[in-house]
């Protein structure tokens, strides 16, 4: 049974077309990767997905559905006097849910004291954890990350994506991440779906990315090349 | 002192406790100057009602109430121009405000000054603090979220855009209760001063909250002690007429100045 069935979704801002005639599904367990290019329509679809705006088309979730939602960036004020303890707290309250606060802190890797630490005067990699933490209130069984390493430094990356695998893991989640990062793709997703304001593929990654497909999405110098066994990697522009 | 004085200042200082926690959500909310402009909103309506000769708190309730729907929907557009509605509406609401009130109760419906209170009106005073107060309690949850972010609090299922529509006019009930002793000029300072210093001597959100109430009602506390005790009060050649709302506000000012040498805890 799916958990989500996207059908024919469109999203129209204002006049402008923002994504036309999408359809996908999602299975319990899998790991769906957006692609495309800055402006593609990525978060726009993933709000959609999350009823946040007005859009035309089918986005149907299963009755049992619990959804995580972790953002691109957040503009709270960073001078904020609130810890993630009261976040957490808050969010389990609204939902009217027992949280183990200290057993998802653990998870994520935030110390009790950074539990207790003003968010504002967390690095970005501990804050960027305590996001995933907060989308892990409420027990859901699929999570939606929006570029989630896009604040964190390149070493941070690897222990993010490497979190959200384990989580995936230990929660049996689904989980639909938007990521530039191919590599990521690679090792983790069981399909991706490129989009640049239309589907532009959809389907396993070493199938659906195609040297054609990239440069469709990226432009002729995207900056991948593919490796001997198949995969494509993001070449380190210099 | 008469039983009407005490309800005046009983009430007083309950309402400086309301504006105290409301202006805490204020300030991080960062709307600061739409609560300024809401509190000037007043002012035409409280002129009108004297005017015509019905209770100014009515009138003050109305244009209040009209103003807070129109800065909801300024919010909701979040356009760039916001800043410029506001700030227009922030002085034609000052000026035609000015322009309705009769000139004898000019001076006290900018700046307040001390009434007493019939028992009745005490007791619905006291009403509406308890439903702020009960508000902020029984909704601080979703107040923390939407503060941190609109975006993860919708998608934890709030309907920001009305629960925003919530939090404002309770924000205009505590204008309306800080109205009657500190005039539509004065009562925006009473919800965000104090705040401002609680948030200078603080970092976590309860005790933020603990120190903006405990500055707003002592500020009240003082103010009406200082006015009561030296409403003139003559310093060498120079007579200062220490009235009650500008006393509040200087004392409340005093308190933020001291909360700038200290260091947060």
């Amino acid at each position: 049974m799916n958990l989500l069935t996207v059908k024919n979704l469109s999203v129209q801002i204002e006049d402008q077309v923002i994504l036309e005639n999408l359809q996908f599904e999602l299975k319990p367990g899998e790991t769906l990767s957006i692609l495309g290019p800055n402006g593609a329509g990525k978060t726009v679809l993933l709000k959609a997905l999350l009823n946040l705006i007005p859009y035309s088309g089918e986005v149907c979730w299963s009755s049992n559905v619990r959804i995580g939602y972790v953002p691109q960036k957040i503009d709270a004020d960073r001078h904020l006097p609130l810890t993630y303890k009261d976040l957490f707290i808050s969010k389990s309250r609204i939902l009217k849910v027992t949280a183990e606060i200290d057993a998802i802190s653990q998870r994520v890797g935030l110390t009790r004291k950074m539990l207790a630490t003003p968010v504002g005067h967390l690095s970005g990699g501990q804050f960027q954890r305590g996001l995933i933490g907060f989308a892990l209130i409420g027990n859901p069984n699929v999570l939606l990350l929006d570029e989630p390493t896009a604040s964190i430094d390149e070493s941070g990356e690897e222990h993010i994506y490497e979190l959200i695998h384990r989580l995936q893991d230990q929660y049996k989640l689904a989980v639909i991440t938007v990521s530039h990062d191919l590599s990521f793709v690679y090792r983790y997703a069981t399909k991706v779906l490129c989009l640049n304001r239309q589907s532009v593929c959809m389907g396993a990654p070493r199938e659906a990315l195609t040297p054609e497909i990239l440069e469709q999405l990226y432009g002729p110098s995207h900056g991948y090349y593919q490796h001997d066994h198949g995969e494509m990697s993001r070449v380190q522009q210099t | 002192m008469t039983s009407a004085a005490s309800y005046s200042i009983v009430l007083a200082l309950l309402t400086a406790l309301a504006a105290g926690l409301v202006g805490s959500f204020a300030l991080m909310k960062r709307m600061s100057l739409a609560g300024d402009v809401i509190s000037h909103i007043a002012l035409p309506g409280l002129g009108l009602a004297l005017l015509l000769g019905f209770n100014p708190l009515l009138g003050a309730a109305a244009t209040l109430f009209l103003g807070t729907l129109l800065i909801w929907g300024l919010q909701n557009r979040g356009t760039l121009t916001t800043d410029v509605a506001i700030g227009v509406i922030f002085t034609a609401a000052l000026a035609i405000g000015t322009l309705v009130t009769p000139s004898e109760d000019l001076i006290e419906a900018l700046f307040g000054g001390f009434q007493s209170l019939t028992l009745s009106s005490f007791s619905l005073g006291v009403l509406a603090v308890l439903g702020i107060v009960a508000f902020v309690y029984f909704f601080r949850h979703k107040l923390i979220l939407t503060l941190f972010s609109p975006e993860l609090a919708a998608a934890t299922g709030i309907n920001v855009s009305r629960f925003n529509l919530y939090y404002l006019l309770v924000f205009s009930l505590t204008v309306l209760l800080g109205l009657r002793f500190l005039g539509a000029l004065l009562v925006g300072a009473l919800i965000i001063i104090p705040a401002a210093t609680g948030r200078q001597l603080t970092h976590t959100l309860t005790k933020f909250l603990i120190a903006s109430s405990a500055v707003s009602v002592l500020s009240v506390a003082i103010g009406l002690a200082i006015s009561h005790y030296y409403s003139q009060l003559k310093v060498g050649p120079v007579s200062l007429n220490l009235s009650l709302g500008p006393a509040i506000i200087s004392v409340a000012t005093v308190f933020f100045l001291l909360s700038l040498l200290r260091r947060k805890t």
